[in-house]
């Protein structure tokens, strides 16, 4: 009985931190001069409900939902991966190497290949971390976060210089082969494969923590590293191999940007995808169902910011706003939880 | 220009742009002093620089702006605590959820005050210079003729170190840092010093923030506070949450920053993305060097829980 009830607050939780954000929105978007309802509107028909609009909706679902995965494998290990931001640039930059060095493959193995540089980009980066973590217990929150900045300007300097397309206007790379590009998958849309990739990046990911025995490590260190420890498993070798998964995965959300939708490494072509994973993985509490519904719930307020800000003339960033209060009250409704089970332990205890 | 002046000059940038860092680490050292972590400098800086943008535009007048920073800074501060302190949120997660609203509601704000989501001209502050000393050679125009925030935090350092490790305050705030049962035990209130620490640390972000936008650049722009808030996070690991050694990695920061630009000047062949880059390079390498060595306050991270029978 207790069970079910804390199974229903489990999918209710997230339900009423997304409510209560939308409202707080709502009250910035009525300050802004407009009717909310107007805006709402406008924001979800045109993201949901139009075919066009939906196709804008799931090129924006991808990344997210790669990157969401990042987080939440991390965060599986204890582990706090807020350096999504930087291993979308990185694995955008892997993908891009592959797509553009290597040329006349078949698209059959040049995609999985391009996929698979910004894998291993991604993991790099997320590695770092998690080897200092490991080895010097060095706070994997702080150097996650310096690492954006570090992976952002690098591949500002790449694409400015050694990357630059010759006779560009501004700083991008030139077209990767098109043998590496990730294929349309609703007509006349934006909607590319990426979208595919990230479900079945989820599945595969599921059935990795789920099944097997890296899986059972990964929870083992992340519910209690010291029994971990004390049960034989090596702390340190999950954590590195965690934050390197976690890495990869928000790689291949900048390979799905490069070879899905640019086909080429632009500067600062990540408008922020890896901070919003943070949200995300909090949102859905840890399941990766959870990372597919609310990804595409942020990825439909994305598609239809641009669309509320043009015929209902509210700024975008209030999208960013709610997107901050989400976790805002998902962090709040963890804490009531928290107490409400307190107290329900309390009257047992006091039952007996 | 010759070598004499631009060194003074290029001492004195390092100062400035050390400052709005050194505001926020200052903060955050009274937060993390006393059990509560502080990811959200980042939000408090930024809301601060917005905030003192938003003030210095609607009245005209700089110190309104200064004010009403180290207000919105205060409730942030509060915020964090009572997810923290009161509702026992994980503090990297309230952390986090803060830094992220703050960008969405200070971007959203800004384009609705200002056109095109910027603040431009804002007015100044002007440099006050000292009579006397300020005619020094080298340390002269570089300690003495400054704006008044900077004398702010000259005087702030020693006030915060001998606070922490002279008085009786100072004792409570670290006693709650590093052990709150005993501290609650002899009769201190861990809530109310926690909340009394992060509103601290809520208020002097906000001020680094205010010095960001009106000393600084004069103008406010989305996202302006860009990681500033986690190089002040790292200069406190750094400094190993010591208020004097905190204030210097934080000037290594800034003459880090300040090297950039001036190299970015010189034209020399370095890309300017990898001297942008310096800073972040620099407190990465800072945090990796001196981990094994610095040690956190022991309470910090871990909420308090009165009836618990554990720490």
């Amino acid at each position: 009985m207790r069970h079910e009830s804390s199974r229903i607050w489990l999918l209710l939780s997230p339900i009423v931190a997304i409510a209560s954000a939308l409202l707080v929105g709502a009250v910035l978007i009525a300050l802004s001069g407009t009717n909310p309802v107007t805006a709402y509107t406008v924001l979800f028909t045109e993201s949901l409900a139009n075919y066009y609009g939906f196709g804008s909706t799931l090129t924006k679902t991808a990344p997210l939902l790669l990157a969401g995965l990042g987080v939440l494998t991390a965060l599986k290990a204890g582990q706090f991966n807020i350096g999504g931001e930087g291993q979308i640039y990185m694995g955008g930059l892997g993908s891009t190497l592959v797509g553009l060095y290597l040329q006349g493959l078949p698209a059959l193995i040049h995609v999985p290949l391009a996929l698979l540089g910004g894998f291993l980009f991604g993991a790099v980066w997320g590695g770092i971390p998690g080897y200092l973590k490991a080895v010097r217990g060095v706070n994997e929150v702080i150097t996650t976060l310096l690492l954006n900045y570090i992976a952002l300007n690098l591949v500002g300097y790449l694409v400015h210089e050694p990357l630059i397309e010759p006779g560009a206007p501004s700083a991008y790379s030139p077209l990767i082969s098109q043998s590496a590009w990730l294929p349309i998958i609703l007509p006349k849309t934006q909607a590319h494969a990426g979208i595919l990739v990230g479900l079945i990046a989820a599945v595969i990911l599921w059935v990795v923590l789920a099944r097997s025995p890296l899986g059972y490590q990964i929870e083992a260190v992340g519910l209690n590293p010291v029994a971990a420890r004390y049960s034989g498993m090596s702390v340190e070798r999950t954590i590195i191999i965690v934050m390197a998964l976690a890495g990869g995965l928000a790689g291949l959300a900048g390979s799905s940007e490069v070879m899905g939708l640019k086909h080429r490494l632009f500067e600062q072509f990540s408008p922020g995808y890896g901070y919003d994973a943070i949200a995300l993985a909090f949102l859905s509490r840890g399941n990766i169902a959870g990372i597919v519904a609310t990804s595409l719930f942020f990825g439909a307020l994305r598609s239809g910011a641009n669309v509320m800000q043009r015929s209902a003339d509210v700024p975008v960033t209030v999208v960013y706003a709610i997107q901050g209060l989400t976790v805002l009250f998902i962090a709040i409704s963890f804490a009531i939880e928290r107490r409400f089970r307190m107290i329900r332990i309390k009257t047992a205890d006091e039952r007996r | 220009m010759d070598n004499l002046t631009f060194f003074t000059d290029y001492l004195s940038a390092s100062l400035r742009l050390s400052v709005p860092l050194a505001f926020a680490a200052l903060g955050g050292l009274f937060s993390e002093r006393s059990g509560v972590l502080n990811i959200a400098l980042e939000g408090m800086l930024l809301s601060g620089a917005f905030a003192s943008a938003a003030g210095a535009v609607l009245t005209g007048n700089v110190w309104i702006g200064m004010l009403l920073a180290i207000t919105v800074g205060g409730i942030v501060g509060l915020l964090h605590a009572y997810l923290c302190v009161t509702l026992r949120v994980d503090q990297l997660v309230s952390g986090l959820a803060i830094n992220l609203t703050a960008a969405g509601l200070t971007s959203f704000w800004s384009r609705i005050l200002f056109n095109s989501g910027q603040a431009q001209q804002l007015p100044g502050i002007q440099t006050i210079g000292i009579p006397g000393l300020q005619n020094i050679p080298i340390v002269g125009s570089l300690l003495f003729n400054q704006d008044p925030l900077i004398y702010l935090l000259f005087l702030l350092v020693p006030f915060t170190t001998y606070l922490l490790f002279r008085t009786s305050l100072g004792l409570s705030l670290r006693a709650v840092g590093e052990y709150p049962r005993a501290a609650d035990t002899a009769g201190v209130s861990v809530t109310l010093v926690r909340y009394t620490a992060v509103i601290i640390s809520g208020c002097m972000a906000g001020l680094g923030g205010a010095y960001l936008a009106l000393v600084h650049v004069k103008f406010f722009a989305e996202g302006m506070s860009a990681g500033k808030g986690f190089i002040a996070l790292a200069a406190l690991i750094f400094g190993r949450w010591h208020p004097v050694s905190t204030a210097f990695a934080c000037l290594l920061f800034g003459a880090t920053e300040a090297l950039q630009l001036r190299i970015q000047a010189f034209n020399l062949n370095i890309p300017y993305q990898f001297l942008v880059m310096l800073p972040y390079v620099i407190a990465l390498l800072a945090l990796i060097g001196l981990a094994g060595k610095s040690t956190p306050p022991a309470a910090l991270g871990i909420p308090y829980i009165p009836e618990s029978r554990e720490q």
